[in-house]
């Protein structure tokens, strides 16, 4: 197990957004968590990050216990793609730029031929190298966001909702670069999602979150026979398959 | 249909003036509609938006409206003067928006802005309208509508907002409702309670209603007929029951670049853009 998380718990001013949550990921695998608004999934995945200060529990990261704070090694292993490819490019900075940046942090070689490699793998090629964000389209950008989380040569990505901004045909197009790239170079993916069809898709092994705690983990295969035991997985399931006004009927108010 | 149609759109046009060039954001989008719910499909940019918001007079300055018919029950609406629309929107049309947050006014209770929208459209006192918010906040399904009257927007959560956003729009008893995305920012549960609202609503009531997303395996199986636009013209007219032998390569495309839980793929379709769609073929 490349990482494994044990009764992982985040407290919010009295809110428990995660509350012992366990789960471990396999090298090589891509591990889903899905959920809605405010199930903690999000949540789970910044404290992995070393994004939050407060959790509580352990996390362990090939073979090694995580500190609260994370130092430059982890983060030449561990590299997180963030939902919103509009926030999270600098608007006043090239892509060229955007790639150098952590090159420069962790002190890498051969600085241009990576910069213009990682491009090419993401399918954006040299043309793009001195576009700014406001030049780009949304898929483009998440592109560059896989490139620059990519150009460190990590094992692990954290991936927080990386299509849920982009239309479909474009959401197809980066789900199909994300599963290239995570067999061409063996990459463990964690990725979180509310959507559970997408999820499905990228990942062999998925958790379903609510309310902070995990209620079923299950194999996809199994998810896709039916054999979902949990009723929010159930309900969760049903609601993915499209409008249907007598099951909409079946929901009770959630007020 | 015998009766004079709700709406009439023929060749609508609507083209944005930018400093450097035009944009035609719609080209050419005709449209006749009854009672029924009909749905606006495409992808970002596609005009979809856009033809929602002409038919409201809702287009920025910056954009220019053109059309050989543009009608709502046999009234022309080019060349509207401001009040014109005024006796209209709200009143006999009205929109719900994507986003409760950007759309609900923060510094008013939930029930306090619907009164106030009944108030501008009705002759009625405040206890008359306090009654109408009350029973149109109980239409939408909210169990406590004395506690969420006084509750303000940040107090409610996306699901309640957008009931409340359509309680709003409701309770003039429009004819026609434009709801642009209206459960996009939901999640997928919230989603299917606040579609089932729609739906009985406008079947209860009889109104027209105009969905405009991205999402067309919903829409489909939420309205009776189904545009699907691209590049600002509309390239297929379904009905939603005959979704699945749709002709047009864009639409197929969109159908099946979707993950499907009910089948593993290993890789999804992508979808290959014909320059010729954008004429229209």
């Amino acid at each position: 197990m490349i990482l494994s998380a044990e009764n992982l718990g985040v407290e919010f001013t009295g809110l428990k957004a995660v509350d012992g949550a366990s789960f471990s990921v396999a090298r090589g695998e891509s591990y889903g968590l899905v959920g809605e608004s405010g199930s903690g999934k999000s949540t789970v995945l910044r404290a992995l990050a070393g994004l939050i200060g407060n959790w509580t529990g352990t996390i362990r990261f090939d073979g090694r216990e995580l500190a609260h704070d994370r130092d430059r090694g982890f983060y030449a292993r561990v590299q997180m793609v963030f939902q919103d490819p509009y926030g999270s490019l600098h608007p006043r900075q090239t892509v060229d730029r955007a790639l150098a940046e952590p090159l420069a942090i962790h002190n890498m070689d051969r600085r241009e031929a990576r910069i213009e490699k990682a491009l090419e793998e993401v399918g954006l090629g040299h043309g793009f190298r001195f576009r700014y964000p406001h030049q780009l389209s949304g898929g483009q950008r998440q592109r560059v966001a896989i490139a620059r989380a990519l150009i460190v040569e990590p094992e692990m990505l954290l991936l927080d909702e990386p299509t849920s901004a982009l239309d479909v045909s474009i959401q197809a197009e980066v789900l199909n670069l994300l599963d290239a790239l995570r067999r061409a170079h063996n990459l463990t993916f964690v990725m979180v999602s509310h959507n559970l069809a997408v999820v499905a898709h990228m990942c062999a092994r998925l958790a379903v979150m609510n309310r902070g705690k995990i209620v079923e983990e299950m194999d996809t295969d199994a998810l896709r026979r039916g054999e979902a035991k949990d009723p929010y997985t159930r309900r969760l399931m049903a609601a993915s398959r499209g409008y249907d006004r007598k099951l909409a009927e079946s929901f009770k108010t959630l007020d | 249909m015998m009766e004079k149609p709700l709406v009439a759109i023929e060749d609508l046009h609507v083209t944005f003036r930018t400093r450097t060039r035009d944009v035609a954001a719609v080209r050419g989008v005709s449209l006749t509609m009854g009672k029924e719910k009909i749905g606006i499909v495409g992808e970002s940019g596609s005009g979809k938006s856009v033809t929602g918001r002409a038919l409201l007079g809702l287009t920025p300055p910056t954009g220019e409206v053109r059309a050989k018919r543009l009608e709502f029950d046999g009234q022309d609406l080019r060349g509207l003067d401001p009040a014109g629309w005024r006796h209209l929107r709200g009143r006999r049309m009205a929109m719900v928006m994507q986003d409760p947050k950007f759309s609900l006014n923060p510094v008013m209770t939930v029930g306090q802005q619907i009164g106030e929208a009944y108030r501008t459209h009705v002759k009625a006192g405040r206890a008359e309208a306090r009654d109408k918010a009350l029973a149109v906040l109980e239409a939408v399904r909210i169990r406590d509508p004395g506690r969420v009257y006084d509750l303000y927007p940040h107090e409610v959560s996306g699901g309640m907002g957008q009931r409340a956003m359509i309680a709003m729009m409701l309770v003039a008893e429009p004819d026609l409702l434009i709801a642009d995305e209206p459960t996009s920012a939901l999640d997928v549960t919230v989603q299917m309670q606040v579609l089932a609202i729609l739906d009985e609503l406008v079947s209860r009531r009889g109104m027209g209603l105009i969905f405009v997303s991205h999402d067309l395996d919903l829409v489909a199986a939420f309205c009776d007929r189904v545009l699907v636009m691209y590049g600002g013209r509309v390239v297929e007219t379904l009905k939603a029951s005959e979704l699945a032998g749709a002709k047009h390569p864009y639409t197929r495309g969109l159908l099946d670049c979707v993950p499907r839980l009910d089948r593993a793929q290993r890789e999804l379709a992508v979808l290959t853009r014909d320059p010729a769609w954008l004429d229209g073929r």
